[in-house]
């Protein structure tokens, strides 16, 4: 019985992406896959959905081998999927984007909407999901819509639900109900597999754990049977420090001081509604916060790249703001923004034209217009060496580097100065287990130089674990300050859904 | 792949949550494959579209046509005789001799420099549709200097020429800053600007400044010795020194894109201006400047046209189709200074070809425009398309079925 797959071997050019994995889920247990970015999670999956064909090996359901071709394969041997991103059209209504594909019809090829959101209505009860049909998608919060996911798969029948990193996009409490949600899952008897590289929600949730590494699994346990530190190294293949060490933060003079600023969105609407905070030498100060409080606008109105429409902005005592993002850099600013591939990087470039990105017009790199590629080349040369980023080469592009090497990139061109303020943005974002350990260590490294840092991030665990002091930040303002060694997660947490402290 | 530590995988799957696409200018520029690999495309791109054009030259035989039903073989090797003659023709035209070799650079000339102008547009991520309008206004800036000023030639010519690419670079930059300032699409201002150069220099050459006195029509008085473009070949050949103007722009713009870090600037907001922006570079004025420095491109391609060209007297016609011609030929050459230099030669090959082939088999002059247009539907329609509407290109396998609005 169960949902099995059997000595999976899949290649790519260049990369054997799984290496005859075999693991088993049954009806009524929840099975955790874990294992870092690139590991091959995420292509054993698109087997199992049917987007790819297996070199070798094969899939079974109930014994019965399986011919999957395409996901409306998987999805009549009742395998179904709940992405990380999820495929929802948010315009239309919980109904609509349930039945979209299936739509139920009466005579004549009329739509039968009554029956759709009787559909949909069945399955929140049973379930206990509470959704209701009528609502539309994109007035949902992001928990609920990931339940809208889970009901357009059972919907369609599905006994083997398949979750790709389902609480990346979700706060605390809502990784919570989430639980609850899966575990009625499995009393109801499906079978779960749940995607994840969070070490401590899998030992949480699971009943059984596979890890797997670089294409193969490594290890088929039993939560009570491991550590969090024997499940790390596992994935990682060598001992990992999962807390981050620091000494106690010699605080110093202010560095960045915020005071009342103003800022909008693109869509106009206010996103940052008077905030004031300041962040001191020799101390890492964290904004917590469900993503879409206003801390990209924050960041990005600190940085001279958003209009402040009120309020002032100053580093090391000198008024910026609304300065140009290069005069802000040059005040020996660091910043790692928050989405790599968007703002952080051109992955169209080489590994040296990304390292020299925002220091090319100057010496050495430059004399007047004229540009030394040979100096640029042996700079990039030494950052790579020197930050540890796995390239092939340096004139390689860093669209093909792996998450965790293009965030060395970045953390390489912006550290590799007299730093004297870091602003990181969800530093460690999608990133495998050793480059955040490594990138939390050089922030941590940075303040006890003395630079004033300051690290925002969704990930409460990461603020946390960072932070000397932390802000959390709802609706645009920061609604409360607290001290990661006396507050609990429980109190930020509900900080950050907008209760007050 | 078996070093426990090796995080390095190259597994264009698992690398990132939030995978971005190859966008328009790296499918464009071939950018990211090697040399050969740019070459492969544009080559197969000509053999299918030669091909093409043999069927058609075919289809388009009357004489075999009509053969076709008594006597299919016969048909065939009559249409397959057609299509040897006219093909023959175009290639003696072309390479045959000194005069056809010298024809092709005549006609390669304006197409390098439009080329160039269209194709670092290209590079930095702009579409200037506009290469035609920009020589029209480089071209009568030029003219202007050579009826109004007295020189000799030795700083007549240069004189001129920097009018024209002053005269290029304020037209292209009008559509730079419209961006920059209103977001306005370039495809659109370039075009509309396209218009108002036509009807402006229609205009001008009506007016005492231009007008050839003693005329009603709209041409210009003739050019003064001193402000001609010399023969480089002497007078039996029309190679100007446009010639050497034409491949000294393509090591200017190679320098520039590649080892100037205004170039630099240039390619990276042409790849991702959000980006840039977040590296200190002045998005906004990058655009003026990519504007500028393309319509100055295409200005110098208009004073070859208006300057080196007997009888040397311009009409609104000047700039011809050279401006839309550079479109192709810019995708061609993959927005790569040598590229387009090459693919420049072909076009000049096809269109003194053409000529020949004309001639000797009756076969319409269009036929080379069908063969160009067919070359760039191969390569580029589906990226022209997308990249206008700004439409993201289908996914690879993996999320075809799943394409969502998630993230």
């Amino acid at each position: 019985m169960g949902l099995e797959l059997r000595g999976i071997t899949k290649r790519f050019p260049g990369v054997l992406a799984n290496d005859d994995v075999s693991l088993t889920v049954e009806l009524g247990e929840i099975l955790a896959l874990l294992g870092e970015n690139g590991a091959g999670k995420t292509t054993l999956m698109n087997i199992l959905y049917g987007l790819y064909t297996p070199d070798a090996g094969e899939v079974l359901v109930d014994g019965q081998q399986l011919q999957l071709s395409s996901p409306s394969d998987s999805i009549a041997a009742g395998i179904g999927m709940v992405h990380q991103h999820f495929m929802l059209v948010p315009v239309f209504t919980v109904t609509e984007n349930v039945i979209l594909g299936m739509e139920p019809t009466k005579a004549a090829g009329w739509l039968d909407m009554k029956a759709g959101s009787q559909i949909v209505e069945n399955i929140s009860k049973r379930y206990k999901l509470d959704v209701d049909p009528d609502a539309l998608v994109e007035d949902l919060p992001v928990g609920i819509q990931q339940r809208v996911e889970i009901i357009k798969v059972l919907s369609r029948e599905a006994r083997y639900l398949v979750f790709d990193e389902p609480t990346a996009v979700l706060t605390p409490q809502e990784v919570e109900e989430f639980f609850q949600i899966i575990r009625g899952l499995r009393e109801t008897g499906k079978g779960i597999i749940f995607i994840s590289h969070k070490l401590k929600e899998a030992l949480e949730i699971a009943d059984r754990i596979v890890v797997m590494r670089d294409g193969k699994s490594v290890a088929d346990v039993i939560p009570e049977q491991v550590t969090e530190e024997g499940i790390a190294e596992l994935m990682v293949g060598r001992p990992v420090e999962l807390v981050v060490r620091k000494k106690l933060a010699e605080v110093g003079e202010p560095v960045l001081v915020v005071n009342e600023i103003i800022a909008l969105d693109d869509r106009d609407h206010t996103a940052v509604d008077g905030v004031s905070f300041e962040v001191h030498s020799g101390e890492i100060v964290g904004i917590a916060g469900v993503q879409g409080n206003g801390q990209t606008q924050l960041v990005e109105t600190i940085m001279g790249i958003r209009m402040s429409l009120a309020g002032t902005v100053s580093i090391n005592g000198q008024d910026v703001t609304n300065a140009l993002p290069r005069d802000i850099h040059q005040m020996n600013v660091a910043h790692v923004p928050e989405d790599r591939q968007a703002s952080g990087l051109i992955i169209n470039f080489t590994v040296t034209e990304n390292m020299i990105l925002d220091s090319y017009y100057a010496q050495p790199y430059s004399r007047g217009i004229q540009m030394d590629w040979d100096i640029a080349n042996e700079a990039a040369e030494r950052l790579v060496q020197e930050y540890d980023v796995r390239t092939p080469s340096i004139d390689t592009q860093v669209s093909s580097l792996s998450g965790g090497n293009q965030q060395k990139v970045i953390v390489a061109r912006e550290f590799d100065r007299d730093v004297g303020l870091v602003i990181a943005s969800q530093p460690t974002r999608g990133i495998d287990v050793g480059s955040i350990e490594y990138i939390h260590s050089r922030i941590v490294e940075e303040r006890d130089k003395g630079a004033a840092v300051l690290i925002v991030s969704s990930e409460l665990d990461e603020v946390m674990a960072l932070s000397d002091r932390i802000l959390v930040m709802f609706g645009g303002r920061i609604v409360g300050e607290f001290d990661p060694k006396k507050d609990s997660t429980t109190e930020i947490g509900l900080a950050m859904l907008g209760g007050t402290k | 792949m078996t070093e426990s530590t090796d995080n390095n995988h190259p597994n264009p799957k698992e690398s990132s949550p939030k995978k971005q696409q190859p966008n328009f200018l790296a499918r464009v520029t071939g950018n990211g494959s090697g040399w050969w690999k740019s070459l492969l495309i544009p080559t197969l791109a000509l053999i299918i579209a030669l091909i093409i054009g043999a069927i058609s030259i075919a289809l388009t035989d009357l004489e075999a046509l009509a053969l076709l039903k008594e006597d299919f073989p016969g048909a065939l090797s009559l249409m397959a005789d057609g299509v040897g003659i006219a093909y023959k023709a175009m290639f003696v035209g072309a390479f045959g001799s000194v005069y056809g070799l010298s024809e092709t650079l005549f006609a390669a000339t304006p197409l390098i420099l439009a080329g160039l102008s269209v194709a670092l547009g290209f590079r930095a991520g702009l579409f200037n549709i506009g290469a035609t309008g920009q020589m029209l206004i480089g071209g009568m800036a030029a003219v202007w200097v050579g009826l109004n000023i007295t020189l000799p030639g030795f700083l007549h010519i240069p004189l001129a020429l920097v009018a024209a690419v002053l005269g290029g670079a304020l037209w292209g930059g009008i559509a730079g800053f419209l961006k920059a300032k209103t977001g306005a699409h370039e495809v659109i201002t370039t075009i509309m600007l396209n218009f108002i150069a036509f009807f402006l220099v229609e205009f001008l050459l009506t007016t005492p400044v231009f007008q050839n006195p003693g005329s009603n029509n709209p041409i210009s008085e003739q050019l003064p010795l001193s402000a001609r473009l010399p023969d480089i070949f002497g007078g039996d050949y029309r190679v100007s020194l446009g010639l050497l103007i034409a491949i000294a722009a393509v090591f200017f713009v190679f320098w520039l894109l590649y080892k100037s870090s205004l170039g630099f600037e240039f390619r990276a907001v042409g790849f991702n201006p959000t980006a840039s922006q977040y590296a200190g570079m002045n998005v906004e004025k990058l655009c003026v400047l990519v504007m500028g420095v393309s319509g100055g491109l295409a200005g110098i391609a208009g004073a070859n046209q208006a300057l080196g060209l007997s009888p040397y007297q311009v009409t609104s016609a000047f700039a011809g189709t050279i401006g839309f011609d550079a479109i192709a030929l810019a995708l061609l050459g993959q927005s790569h200074p040598v590229g387009v230099l090459l693919s420049a030669l072909l076009f000049g090959a096809m269109k003194a070809g053409g000529r020949s082939m004309q001639a000797a088999a009756q076969i319409p002059l269009e036929l080379v425009t069908v063969i160009q247009a067919l070359i760039i539907v191969f390569i580029a329609a589906p990226e022209l398309v997308r990249a206008i509407f700004r439409v993201q290109p289908p996914e690879k396998e993996s999320t075809q079925i799943t394409k969502g609005w998630g993230g």
